[in-house]
């Protein structure tokens, strides 16, 4: 079984919106992959499946070879400990320091504070925030805050890294910075990276994995692809 | 141990987000202190009034005149016979000479009435004073005691204590709703008003639930800080009660209006505050922390 499987997959939303239909996707340990497509055409539902934000109408989706369509919502919480999320909008809670943001969930784990430290400094210092831990999210750039974001995507040491759109908000080199350090991740530490966008210039640099989603089917995928209109 | 360090770290969420968002949690308080008030003035006003109503009713006697030939025995048959009646509480004798002394202490007049009486002459009748359990039956027990041997003349008061009854009925049980109505209003705001700083951190629960902690993680720090947030609002209101209700009872025993209106006598602090206190606690404390967690289970849901 792959690490990623979706089989058969529609999503239809209560308000009779399509989101994504009958999709048939593997995605292997340690890949790389783009979903790209256009506005609403159902690259993010693909995403919100991976981490059961959205549960399929029909079909499965596997991740790790857990059917999460059929997890219980109070069991959610222990699939995305496996997952490390980078959002557009970061997320950040506001009244923490980028510290205490990247500590928050090994905290709420249970984890001693002993065993938090080294692992928060080493996330930090892998997207290269090192100096910045005491600032509060409001005393950073947008990069910096995607960076802190990616900080605490990795510091459980996922084996899966999501990504919605995560250079959406920010300027060319900012964005190049920022995939620059999710594509260190993924060779370094060998995390497998799912990542929604619509930049087109980065898909064309990285030359990766596409999956191209239009009106909720998959169109194309390609190995080393590229984005065409 | 984890289960400890998670709490502990709740706890200090809990504390941390009161300051960090100091006039929501501000206005939790406010709302909490001034219904809570209103709640602890309501109670002592019911509880007076319960207790006023109570002295009342156990003033209320039935007195009863023998027959005016009556013998010894009879007398002790008759207090034995009283005694077994249904819902009779305490059986008083007080005998002609009693009554006859009673009316020479009591008034100039009544010395010289009774002067006149021959030495042996006493025209007076031996009587029963009587309390009963329950003044609501007390015109069954009238009744039962109408029937006995040798009785006379039972008198207690027959349409004055029906309206009377009735009344207090009334007033007990307006004051009961009363304080129900604002136990419930006060529920429903110091919930909606902690649901409401619950609703502005939304985002705040959003990302704890997508980094993956447990929903019942997530709902501590809340209970605690609904909890915290009830608790403080209810210290100012215990405050003014115990205070307040003691200095208004010491001035009025002082201005001796206690024993000018002699039926309206408030109810010593010590027997009431406290417990009032500690409803005030309860619900401060209860409703606060139950609110809390509504509130953030509404938004654990998908």
């Amino acid at each position: 079984m792959e690490f990623i499987e979706f089989k058969d997959c529609t999503k239809i939303y209560k308000n009779g919106v399509t989101g994504i239909v009958n999709a048939n996707l593997n995605i292997s340990k340690g890949e790389f992959v783009f979903i790209i497509g256009h506005t609403a055409s159902g690259k993010s539902t693909l995403i919100k499946l991976l981490y059961r934000e959205e549960k399929p109408s029909s079909g499965s989706v596997y991740v790790g070879g857990v059917d999460v369509a059929k997890l219980r919502n109070n069991k959610i919480y222990k699939l995305r400990r496996k997952i490390g999320i980078v959002f557009q909008d970061f997320k950040l809670l506001p009244k923490l320091t980028a510290y205490e943001n990247v500590a928050y969930s090994l905290e709420s784990y249970g984890m001693k504070k002993s065993e938090i430290r080294p692992l928060v400094i080493a996330a930090l210092d892998h997207v290269g925030l090192k100096d910045k831990t005491r600032s509060f999210p409001y005393q950073l750039s947008g990069g910096e805050q995607q960076r802190v974001c990616i900080a605490r995507a990795i510091v459980n040491k996922p084996k899966l890294l999501i990504c919605d759109e995560p250079t959406g908000n920010l300027d060319p080199d900012t964005s190049k910075e920022i995939m620059d350090v999710i594509s260190k991740i993924n060779k370094e530490l060998g995390t497998t990276v799912v990542m929604a966008t619509h930049d087109k210039d980065i898909v064309n640099r990285m030359k990766k994995r596409v999956v191209v989603i239009k009106e909720g089917l998959i169109n194309k995928d390609t190995l080393k692809g590229s984005y065409k209109e | 141990m984890r289960i400890f360090r998670i709490i502990g770290r709740s706890i200090e969420a809990s504390v941390k987000s009161i300051f960090r968002n100091f006039s929501l949690s501000m206005a939790s308080i406010t709302c909490t202190i001034i219904t809570l008030i209103l709640v602890g003035v309501g109670i002592l006003f019911s509880y007076n009034i319960n207790n006023i109503t109570k002295d009342i009713e156990n003033e209320l006697t039935i007195v009863i005149l023998m027959d005016k030939e009556i013998t010894e025995e009879e007398l002790v048959n008759t207090e034995k016979n009283l005694k077994e009646v249904h819902n009779v509480d305490e059986v008083k004798f007080i005998s002609k000479e009693e009554i006859k002394n009673d009316l020479v202490e009591q008034n100039e007049t009544y010395a010289k009435i009774v002067e006149t009486w021959e030495e042996d002459e006493n025209p007076l009748q031996d009587s029963f004073v009587i309390t009963v359990k329950e003044v609501k039956d007390i015109n069954e027990t009238a009744t039962t005691i109408k029937n006995l041997d040798k009785v006379g003349l039972v008198k207690y008061g027959e349409s004055m204590v029906n309206d009377l009854i009735n009344i207090f009925d009334i007033v007990k049980n307006a004051t009961i709703g009363l304080v129900i109505a604002l136990v419930l209003v006060t529920t429903f705001l110091i919930a909606n008003t902690i649901k409401i700083t619950i609703f502005s951190r939304r985002n705040e629960i959003d990302i704890m639930r997508l980094v993956g902690t447990s929903n019942s993680v997530i709902k501590l720090p809340f209970i605690f800080e609904g909890f915290l947030l009830g608790t403080i609002g209810s210290i100012l209101p215990i405050l003014i009660i115990i205070l307040g209700y003691t200095w208004v009872y010491n001035s009025l025993s002082a201005a001796n209006l206690s024993s000018i209106l002699n039926v309206v006598r408030l109810t010593a602090p010590n027997s009431i505050i406290y417990s009032t206190s500690l409803i005030l606690f309860g619900i401060g404390s209860i409703v606060g922390m139950l609110g809390s967690l509504r509130a953030v289970r509404r938004y654990l849901t998908i």
